[in-house]
């Protein structure tokens, strides 16, 4: 039998890996893709909490379910500004950005 | 299915995805590392099947698989040149992210091994337990309690606050 703490063991690995990348990545897309890792990794625990421990009800894949569109959401607003940040200064490392201010 | 090739499925599945993840964001590549994300997505998909929650499984290649990664791929495209590899930080913010990733997951899984789930003979998860379509359903469309209405109208709001921020924002002057 597959064990809960099996996918907490691995959701919370890929949550940190996502951490990491997020503190190391100096592009902003790439920042953008470990943000993506961790939002993952929550969402695979709402929906193991929810299947394990209560499994007449729907609480936890309806908040997967709504977490996946807000993270849809904003993903596309981040894109957008990255592509308008890639307009004003022509790259888009995260040290280039406070150029956005002038 | 069988119990063992079940768990042999399982763990392939939970490799792959962390392995993946590591690629996703250690890739030289932006390309590539976006395409280690979509493969990450899928493995979470395989996840949700595991669990039976198979209309989550197909939300999540639809919409991250087919929505959020091809965003990914079109802003990579915009933004960057050919041949263009990662600058990198110095040395010190790799060895500050590996510490705080490091301990994080210490700390998480010592308490995850340390605390006691109770759950015992779980029916849900012997057998094809399907949720009904019909369930769903109703569920995001009702207005009582363990219904989903109104942040289902707040979400379709959220989405066109999101696209007309989007295209307010990234549109040329």
């Amino acid at each position: 039998m597959i064990r809960m703490e099996y996918y907490l063991i691995i959701s919370t690995l890929m949550f940190f890996i996502g951490i990491y990348g997020f503190i190391s990545r100096k592009n902003m897309i790439a920042i953008l893709i470990s943000l993506e890792l961790v939002l993952n990794a929550v969402e695979i625990n709402f929906a193991v909490f929810n299947r394990y421990l209560f499994p007449g009800q729907l609480e936890g894949m309806f908040f997967t379910l709504f977490g996946i569109a807000i993270t849809a959401a904003e993903t596309a607003v981040a894109l957008a500004i990255i592509i308008n940040a890639y307009r004003a200064i022509g790259n888009i490392d995260i040290k280039n950005l406070s150029k956005m201010k002038e | 299915m069988d119990p063992i090739i079940n768990l042999i499925l399982f763990v392939c599945l939970g490799i792959a995805s962390i392995v993946l993840s590591v690629l996703a964001v250690s890739a030289k590549r932006l390309m590539r590392a976006a395409t280690y994300l979509l493969l990450v997505l899928i493995c979470t998909a395989g996840f949700y099947l595991f669990l039976n929650y198979h209309f989550l499984a197909a939300v999540q290649v639809s919409v991250y698989a087919g929505g959020v990664v091809i965003l990914f791929l079109f802003a990579i495209f915009l933004t960057s040149n050919e041949n263009d590899v990662l600058r990198r930080h110095q040395a010190g913010r790799y060895l500050w992210g590996a510490l705080a990733a490091l301990g994080g997951i210490a700390v998480t899984t010592f308490a995850l091994v340390k605390h006691q789930f109770i759950y015992g003979d779980n029916q849900s998860m012997v057998g094809d337990q399907e949720i009904d379509m019909k369930v769903i359903g109703e569920a995001l469309m009702g207005t009582e309690k363990y219904q989903y209405l109104l942040p289902f109208e707040v979400l379709s709001i959220l989405l066109l606050a999101a696209i007309i921020g989007g295209i307010l924002i990234a549109r040329k002057r």
